[in-house]
């Protein structure tokens, strides 16, 4: 039927729907908890003024950041197969596996472009704060922890927030590498039925959904974390902002 | 393995070459439709008509929150099935082939049109309120004041977000591949068998990413020093 939303289909496919949807969440979940583990510790080491420090870190964020998220993907999932080392090593079971393939490649992206927010933030720490610790007498690693770190965090809170919404966004690359997250149930389904429109505006409400619940989330957080400063405008932009 | 295999794309490199190609031309022409639609959307989030700002930020809503893939995957395959439906209606069976290029641009064009939206009402936002006042002053109408006054000025205040807007909306060319478009990221997926060095082939293909990128922003960086000619720094 012409103009006809099949809403009857989308309704009997929403089990199927939301074993993608698990999928998804799990994606985005783990590519973000090990994008905080690595980018904090890169980030502080990008931030550093020796270039024999930085300039290694930068040669991967340069990469990460210069090519498109698809392609290191392939890379990793059709590319490592090419080396017998990696195909005769322990790791294969893992690396040959599409959903690791992912992980890898989705925190490899995201780490390039946090570890830049990170270092970012860090250089931006007003000099005054670091000149108040050090006359405090406080140690190096003192200044770091407890003064760096705490007021970068408050200033890449909403660029986070941003890349944390990229992250969600891109999982559903993982369907083209036969990974059945809630893009490739979708797309499982329709070569079934055949109907392609109902069944992918049904998931784009709910990528929609999850993208403005994760944006209140972070809302929500960075309002509890700094209530105590007036000053703090919790400006997350709801609108879209060019990574 | 032979250190010498690894870089033998065994006579197919021409393909990503031709390939890189068609990023470009998809990638400039989805940046034309961005900045048209990324004007107008600007426009009507700062009209004074209710119905366009609504929809002007329903636009950026919902741009901001579906994948790009998703939304490719709609328009190709949706409106693939829509055309048959609508086209089969006065009998017999049509069989419809939208072209990957057009959908592949209108949908760019479309997502990075919100981000260009976005980009553009900062610019008009930041022109000095004074500038708006003198032109009134001087009696300009509306059309005469945002020609000589807010156009110029908008065009150079969005200069570096329109820079990373272009960066942006190059990688994610490699989208279209999706949808069968044989531009870069495509040609390296279908010439990865033939030639059994997958990571030989989407390694070139990433260098050739990089070295577009990597021009852009060096373009960037010129345009932007030319822009604020005659502007001082901070």
């Amino acid at each position: 039927m012409l103009g006809g939303f099949d809403l009857a289909l989308v309704l009997d496919s929403l089990p199927e729907l939301m074993g993608g949807l698990v999928t998804t969440l799990e994606l985005s979940l783990l590519t973000v908890l090990g994008g905080i583990l690595l980018s904090a510790p890169l980030g502080v080491l990008r931030a550093s003024p020796s270039k024999w420090i930085a300039g290694p870190i930068w040669t991967y964020t340069y990469f990460f950041r210069g090519t498109p998220m698809l392609i290191q993907l392939f890379l990793i999932y059709y590319g490592l197969a090419q080396f017998k080392v990696i195909r005769a090593s322990g790791l294969w079971p893992v690396l040959r596996e599409a959903y690791w393939c992912c992980l890898i490649a989705f925190t490899l992206n995201t780490v390039a472009y946090t570890v830049e927010i990170v270092a970012g933030a860090l250089r931006n720490v007003p000099l005054a704060d670091i000149e108040a610790a050090r006359s405090l007498g406080m140690t190096r690693w003192g200044i770091l922890t407890r003064i760096k770190l705490p007021v970068a965090l408050r200033i890449l809170f909403p660029a986070y927030t941003n890349e944390v919404i990229f992250v969600l966004q891109s999982t559903s690359l993982a369907s083209v590498v036969t990974v059945l997250d809630l893009t490739g149930v979708a797309r499982i389904i329709i070569a079934r039925t055949f109907s392609p429109y109902e069944l992918f505006i049904a998931i784009a409400l709910i990528y929609l959904a999850l993208t403005y619940l994760t944006t209140w989330l972070f809302r929500f957080v960075e309002r509890r974390l700094y209530r105590h400063l007036k000053s703090h405008t919790t400006e997350i932009a709801a609108a879209p902002v060019v990574r | 393995m032979n250190p010498a295999d690894l870089l033998d794309l065994e006579g197919y490199g021409h393909l990503l070459i031709q390939g890189a190609a068609l990023t470009l031309s998809v990638g400039v022409a989805a940046m034309v439709v961005a900045l048209a639609l990324g004007m107008a959307g600007a426009l009507a989030r700062l009209s004074q008509s209710w119905l366009l700002r609504k929809a002007g930020t329903a636009y950026t809503v919902i741009v901001r929150g579906i994948p790009e893939l998703v939304l490719m995957l709609i328009v190709y395959y949706g409106g693939t099935v829509l055309l048959q439906k609508l086209l089969s209606l006065g009998g017999g069976d049509v069989r419809v082939d939208i072209n990957a290029f057009l959908a592949g641009t209108l949908v760019l064009g479309f997502v990075y049109g919100a981000y260009a939206t976005e980009i553009f009402r900062g610019a008009f936002q930041a022109i000095a309120k004074g500038q708006i006042d003198a032109a009134k002053a001087y009696g300009m109408s509306d059309s005469q004041m945002f020609r000589r006054v807010q156009l110029p000025q908008a065009w150079r205040l969005a200069i570096p977000g329109l820079g990373n807007l272009w960066l942006t909306l190059l990688k994610a060319t490699s989208i279209t591949s999706v949808i069968g478009l044989t531009e870069l990221a495509r040609q390296a997926d279908i010439i990865k068998a033939p030639t059994h060095r997958p990571f030989t082939v989407f390694f070139a293909a990433s260098l050739l990413y990089l070295a577009m990128t990597a021009l852009s922003d060096l373009v960037r960086i010129r345009v932007e020093r030319w822009a604020s000619a005659g502007f001082r720094r901070g």
